[in-house]
C-alpha cells in the first residue's frame, strides 16, 4: 500500500459519516455528471432517430444500451478507489490476454480480426483497454515519486505500446489511437518531462514514415490522401468526406429541421447512424445545434477535469483524467474527421453514435470518474 | 519515516497535477476552437456553396418527352401510332463498377456486339447522371428478369417510353417514312433542348417532312431522388405538349387496291384529287416493313434491303424518273395549237417513220407499218401516233414544247409535302448546254416530242401534268397532309398559268376519252365497260435504245430491259374529279399493264366516293382550305 493510500485509509476509519454511504438506498453518484449525460443522451437518442430514417428499432436499441450503460455506470461507482487500484493489473493483463486470444481464435469483418465470438454476443477485447490502459497505468504511475523517472517512463511506454500495437494489427487504428492516447495522457498528467514529450514527438515523426510505407494498409493510406484531396476520387474514397461536408455545410446557421436533413434523409450520407452522425445532427440543427452540442461536451469535460483536479490520490487523479481527456479525444477525433481536417479512422460520437459496446465503455469510463468524485466527497466532508 | 526524497510528497504531486490538468485543459479548448473554426466556416462562410451541392445532389430535372404526332389517313385510318415500350438504360455514375454491371446485365439479357458499340460511344458523349439507353424494346420477360434483379444492379433503369409504330407496314412505308434513332449529324443540326429525354427523329417520309410539328414540345420534372437515384417525390412539372396529329388526303383502301392491281409487278401509281390537289394514292412498289427502323434494324436485314435488284427502299412514285413517253402527247398537242404551229385541222401522212430533211436517219413509229393518210391530232393522240408528233413537234420546237412542259410541272419539283422529291428533266437548249455540254440538235426536238430522248419525269409529275390536263389547265400544288392538328392545310392554286382556248382543250380532252372509247382507242381493250366516262393516254417508255433498222423484240429483252408502262387517266371526263398516273416497270405497253391499274383505282374511288359533292368542294376551295373527312365526322358527332 502506497505512503497516500495509507494515509487516505487512516482519515477514512475515523470519519463519522462514512456509515452513511453503506445505507442501501444512498449510490454513490455525482449528480452533475449524471445530469449532463442524460441530457447527452437525449440529444443522442433524437439524432439517431432521425438518422436511422425514422427507425424505431434503433433508437429501441440504443436506448437499451444506454440503460445498460447507467446501470454498468452506477454499478461501477459504487466500487472504492483503491479496489479498483488493486483489480487494475488483474483487468489489464486479462484485457491483453485476451488480445493475443483474438489473433488466433478472433472473428472478423471486413479484412479486420477484432472480435471474440462468446456464442451469445460478440465480445470485443480492445473495448476492455480502452478502460484497462488508463487504469494500470494510473496504478502504476500513481505509486510512483512523480514527476516518472526515465525507468518508469519505459515501463509505461511498454505498457501502453503492448496492447496499443496489438489493436492497430487487427487493424483497427481508431481504438489503437484511443488507447494510445489513454495512456498518454496519464504519462502527460504525471508530469512526463519536456525533454521526454520532445523526444517523443521526435521519435513520432521520424517512424511516420515506417509507419506510412510498411504498417498502414491501402485503405489506410487512401483515407490519409483522400483527407488531402477529397475531390481525387470522388465516388470512391471521397464520396463519404464530400457528403458529410456538404451535410454539415447545408445545415448553416440553425439547420434544416428536425428529420429534415436531405443529405441524410436520401441516403447520400454514408454511416449517417454511426461515426457519421454528427453530420446528420449539422444538418438538422446547424451551427447552433452544434454549439448546443459542444456546449454540453465541454462541461462534461469540465466536470470530469474538476473531478480528477480533486480527486483525493495520485491514481485517482490519473485515471479521472486519463477518462475525461480520452472521452475529448473521441469527440475531436470524430468531428474532425467528418468536417473533413482529420483522416476518417472509426471512432464513435460519444452517446449519439449508434452502438452498444462504445456507450457501454464510455459508461463504464464515467462510472469510475463517480467513484473518484465521491471519494472527494468523502475528504471534503471530513474537513 | 523514510527519506523525503525518494517518498512521495502528496502537495507538490497536487499541485504538478493542477498546472498539468490545467494545460491540458487550455489545449482541449484550444482544439475545440479548431473544430469550431471548421464548423463555423462550413455552416456559416460556406453555406451557400454547400447548400447549393446539397440540392444538385437531390434534385434532378427529368426531361419529360412529348408524344409524338399521330398520322391519319383521310378516314381516320392510324398509319402512324405510338405504343409503349420499355429501355433499359444505365446511369454510369451510379453503378459501382459498370464492367461488372455490364456483364451482370449481360447474363440476364445477352446483347449484341453493336449495342455494346452504341451503348460505349453514347456514353462517352453523356451529360453526368445522364441515363445512357443499352437495349430498347424489352420484351416482357426481359423486363421480369431485370426487376427480379434490380437489388444487385444498381445503376440500371427501366424506363417506359411511346415507340412509334406503322400499322400498314409496307402499304405506306414511303409516303409516311419512318422515325429512328437520332445519329450523330443529325444531334449536330438540332436544337438540343427540344430533343431532350427523346431519341427520335423522322427519318423519312412524312415523318421527316413534318418533323417539327410531330415532335411536340419537350416538358420538364423537378425531381428529388436518393442517392441511388430512386424519385422520391416530384417538385415541379411543366408537362410536355404533344406533337400535331397529321391528316392525310390519302386513302388507304384505294392505296391498297392500287397496291393489289400492280399486283408482283415493280411500279408506282399516283392518284391525286383534282378539285383539291390531295393526294388519294401515292403507292411505290415493292416496298418495306419501316417498323424495324424504329427500334434499329439489324445490319443483315438493312443489307438484304439495299442488296435488293428490286430495290424496295426506292420510293418510285417521288424519285423513280423515267421517261413519260407518249403521255406528254396531249400536253404538246395543245403546244402546237396554241402555240399557233398547226390549225386544229392540220393531218399528216404516217408511213411508219419520220425523217428531218437531209437526214438519214428514220425516226420509227411503233406501228412499224405505220397508221396511214389523213392522221389528225385527235387520231394522233387516240391511236398514239408517233410521227405526227414527230412532225408537229419538230415544228413547234423545243423552245415551245420546253415552255409548254414546264407549264404542266415537268422539270421542276411539284412542291409535294415530301421530303426528296426528284426534279424530272424538261428538256432545253439552256439544258442541255448547261448539263451535256453540247448545242441542242434537231433530232433532239424529235425525240423529246414523244417524250423519249433527255426527257424524264417522276410518276408524281405525270399525276400532276394529267390533273391540270383535267382542270383545263388549274394548277394545284400536290398535297399529302390536309391538315396539321387543328389547322387545316391551305389549296394552293394558280389557274393562271395555263390559259389556253376552250376549243384546243376540247379537242385534245376529247382525243383522250377517245384513247379509252373510241374504237381504235390504244387503252379501249384493257379499260374494258367502265360505268363513268374516263380520259386517258398511254405510253410507253424505252429502257433500251433500239438501233436503227432493228425491230424491238419483247421475246430477245431480259424482263429487266423491256419497255416501261405507262398510262394516265382522269374521270369523269365532263366533272373531273380524279387524276392517276400508273408506271409499271417493264411492263412492256401501257394499255396492257398500266392502264388495269388506272382503272382498278378509278373504280375504287367512285365506289368509295360515289356523288361528287360539289358544293362542298366549293366551298371548300373558296375558303382554300379542305376539312378532312375524319374532322368533319367529329364535328358533327
Amino acid at each position: 500500500m502506497s505512503q497516500g493510500d495509507f494515509e487516505r485509509s487512516l482519515k477514512e476509519h475515523g470519519s463519522s459519516v462514512y456509515g452513511e454511504h453503506k445505507r442501501w438506498f444512498a449510490l454513490r453518484v455525482d449528480l452533475p455528471l449524471l445530469l449532463l449525460l442524460l441530457v447527452l443522451m437525449a440529444i443522442g437518442i433524437s439524432v439517431l432517430y432521425s438518422a436511422s430514417g425514422q427507425e424505431l428499432s434503433y433508437v429501441k436499441r440504443q436506448s437499451v444500451f444506454m440503460g445498460i450503460g447507467l446501470f454498468v455506470m452506477i454499478a461501477v461507482a459504487q466500487f472504492d478507489t483503491r479496489f479498483m487500484q488493486r483489480w487494475a493489473f488483474v483487468i489489464y493483463i486479462g484485457g491483453v490476454g485476451l488480445l493475443i486470444a483474438v489473433i488466433f481464435i478472433g472473428v472478423g469483418a471486413k479484412g479486420a480480426q477484432r472480435w471474440l465470438d462468446l456464442g451469445f454476443f460478440r465480445f470485443q477485447p480492445s473495448e476492455v483497454l480502452k478502460v484497462g490502459v488508463p487504469l494500470m497505468l494510473s496504478s502504476y504511475l500513481g505509486q510512483r515519486v512523480l514527476p516518472p523517472r526515465f525507468k518508469h517512463i519505459l515501463v509505461a511506454l511498454l505498457l501502453i505500446g503492448t496492447p496499443a500495437i496489438l489493436v492497430g494489427i487487427q487493424p483497427d487504428l481508431g481504438t489503437a489511437l484511443l488507447i494510445f492516447a489513454a495512456g498518454f495522457f496519464v504519462l502527460f498528467l504525471a508530469g512526463l518531462g519536456k525533454a521526454y514529450l520532445l523526444g517523443t514527438l521526435f521519435v513520432a515523426f521520424s517512424v511516420a514514415p515506417v509507419f506510412w510505407f510498411y504498417l498502414l494498409r491501402d485503405y489506410q493510406k487512401t483515407r490519409i490522401l483522400t483527407l488531402l484531396d477529397p475531390q481525387s476520387d470522388k465516388l470512391g474514397a471521397g464520396w463519404n468526406i464530400i457528403q458529410s461536408t456538404t451535410a454539415i455545410g447545408a445545415g448553416g446557421s440553425s439547420g434544416k429541421g428536425w428529420m429534415q436533413g436531405t443529405q441524410s434523409q436520401l441516403d447520400f450520407l454514408p454511416e449517417s447512424h454511426t461515426d457519421f452522425i454528427i453530420a446528420v445532427l449539422s444538418e438538422e440543427f446547424g451551427f447552433t445545434g452544434v454549439l448546443c452540442l459542444l456546449l454540453v461536451y465541454v462541461l462534461i469535460i469540465f466536470r470530469g477535469m474538476m473531478i480528477s483536479i480533486n480527486a483525493q490520490s495520485m491514481f485517482s487523479r490519473l485515471l479521472a483524467g486519463s477518462i475525461t481527456l480520452t472521452f475529448f479525444v473521441y469527440i475531436f477525433v470524430n468531428m474532425g474527421m467528418v468536417s473533413g481536417i482529420l483522416p476518417v479512422v472509426g471512432v464513435p460520437l460519444p452517446m449519439v453514435s449508434y452502438g452498444g459496446t462504445s456507450i457501454v465503455t464510455l459508461m463504464l469510463g464515467f462510472g469510475m470518474l463517480m467513484a473518484v468524485s465521491r471519494e472527494k466527497k468523502r475528504m471534503g466532508e471530513q474537513l | 519515516m523514510a527519506d523525503f526524497s525518494t517518498l512521495k510528497n502528496p502537495q507538490w504531486e497536487s499541485r504538478l497535477y493542477v498546472a498539468r490538468a490545467s494545460f491540458t485543459l487550455l489545449v482541449v479548448l484550444l482544439l475545440l476552437g479548431i473544430l469550431l473554426w471548421r464548423y463555423h466556416d462550413l455552416q456559416i462562410n460556406r453555406h451557400q456553396d454547400f447548400a447549393t451541392l446539397a440540392d444538385n445532389n437531390r434534385i434532378h430535372v427529368r426531361a419529360l418527352p412529348p408524344a409524338r404526332g399521330l398520322i391519319y389517313d383521310r378516314n381516320g385510318v392510324l398509319l402512324a401510332d405510338n405504343r409503349p415500350g420499355f429501355t433499359l438504360s444505365i446511369v454510369v455514375e451510379r453503378a459501382k463498377n459498370i464492367e461488372q454491371l455490364l456483364s451482370d446485365v449481360g447474363e440476364l439479357l445477352t446483347f449484341k456486339e453493336t449495342e455494346l458499340a452504341r451503348f460505349e460511344k453514347l456514353v462517352k458523349r453523356r451529360r453526368p447522371y445522364e441515363s445512357v439507353p443499352l437495349r430498347f424494346n424489352l420484351s416482357e420477360s426481359e423486363q421480369a428478369l431485370i426487376a427480379v434483379n434490380e437489388h444487385r444492379l444498381s445503376g440500371v433503369e427501366v424506363s417506359a417510353q411511346l415507340i412509334r409504330e406503322y400499322p400498314l407496314a409496307h402499304e405506306l412505308a414511303h409516303v409516311v417514312g419512318y422515325t429512328g434513332r437520332i445519329n450523330e449529324r443529325e444531334l449536330k443540326r438540332f436544337d438540343p433542348k427540344r430533343y431532350k429525354g427523346s431519341h427520335m427523329t423522322g427519318k423519312t417520309g412524312l415523318e421527316k417532312f413534318y418533323e417539327n410539328q410531330l415532335l411536340g414540345e419537350v416538358g420538364y420534372e423537378h425531381v428529388e431522388t436518393n442517392a441511388r437515384g430512386r424519385v422520391m417525390r416530384v417538385l415541379e412539372r411543366i408537362d410536355p405538349v404533344p406533337g400535331a396529329d397529321l391528316h392525310l388526303f390519302l386513302d388507304s383502301r384505294l392505296q391498297k387496291v392500287a397496291i393489289e392491281a400492280l399486283g408482283e409487278e415493280r411500279g408506282a401509281v399516283v392518284a391525286i384529287d383534282t378539285v383539291t390537289g390531295g393526294v388519294l394514292v401515292l403507292a411505290s412498289m415493292p416496298s418495306f416493313d419501316p417498323n424495324p427502323f424504329v427500334t434499329g434494324i439489324s445490319t443483315k436485314a438493312y443489307k438484304a434491303l439495299t442488296g435488293s435488284p428490286a430495290q424496295p427502299l426506292f420510293d418510285r412514285a417521288l424519285r423513280g424518273q423515267y421517261p413519260p413517253g407518249s403521255t406528254v402527247k396531249p400536253v404538246f398537242g395543245l403546244a402546237a395549237l396554241d402555240s399557233g404551229t398547226v390549225s386544229m385541222g392540220y393531218r399528216i401522212y404516217d408511213p411508219g417513220f419520220y425523217q428531218l430533211a437531209g437526214e438519214k436517219r428514220k425516226y420509227r413509229d411503233w406501228k412499224r407499218s405505220g397508221h396511214g393518210s389523213k392522221i389528225s391530232l385527235y387520231d394522233a393522240i387516240v391511236q398514239s401516233c408517233d410521227v405526227y408528233f414527230y412532225d408537229v413537234g419538230f415544228r413547234t420546237g423545243i423552245d415551245v414544247l420546253h415552255d409548254y412542259g414546264a407549264r404542266f410541272g415537268y422539270g421542276d419539283k411539284t412542291g409535294i409535302d415530301l421530303p426528296a422529291e426528284a426534279r424530272g428533266i424538261m428538256p432545253s437548249r439552256d439544258w442541255k448546254q448547261g448539263a451535256r455540254g453540247r448545242v441542242w440538235y434537231p433530232g433532239d426536238t424529235v425525240n423529246v416530242s414523244i417524250g423519249q430522248g433527255f426527257m424524264l419525269a417522276t410518276p408524281l409529275q405525270m399525276a400532276v401534268a394529267v390533273s391540270r390536263l383535267a382542270t383545263r389547265g388549274e394548277v394545284r400544288e400536290p398535297k399529302m397532309v390536309s391538315a396539321v392538328g387543328q389547322q387545316l392545310t391551305p389549296v394552293v392554286s394558280d389557274p393562271a398559268i395555263i390559259n389556253i382556248p376552250t376549243r384546243y382543250w376540247d379537242l385534245v380532252l376529247d382525243a383522250m376519252s377517245g384513247v379509252v372509247r373510241d374504237l381504235r382507242g390504244t387503252a379501249r381493250r384493257a379499260i374494258g365497260k367502265i360505268d363513268y366516262t374516263m380520259a386517258g393516254k398511254t405510253g410507253t417508255a424505252q429502257v433500251v435504245g433500239i438501233k436503227q433498222d432493228e425491230k424491238y423484240d419483247a421475246s430477245k429483252l431480259a424482263k429487266l430491259q423491256l419497255d416501261h408502262a405507262l398510262f394516265i387517266a382522269f374521270a369523269p371526263v365532263e366533272n373531273p374529279r380524279i387524276a392517276v398516273a400508273v408506271i409499271v416497270e417493264n411492263g412492256e405497253h401501257g394499255s396492257s399493264t398500266a392502264a388495269p391499274v388506272a382503272r382498278d383505282v378509278i373504280n375504287a374511288y367512285f365506289k368509295y366516293y360515289p356523288q361528287a359533292d360539289e358544293t362542298a368542294q366549293r366551298e371548300a376551295l373558296q375558303s382554300k382550305a379542305v376539312l378532312s373527312p375524319l374532322e368533319s365526322n367529329n364535328e358533327s358527332g
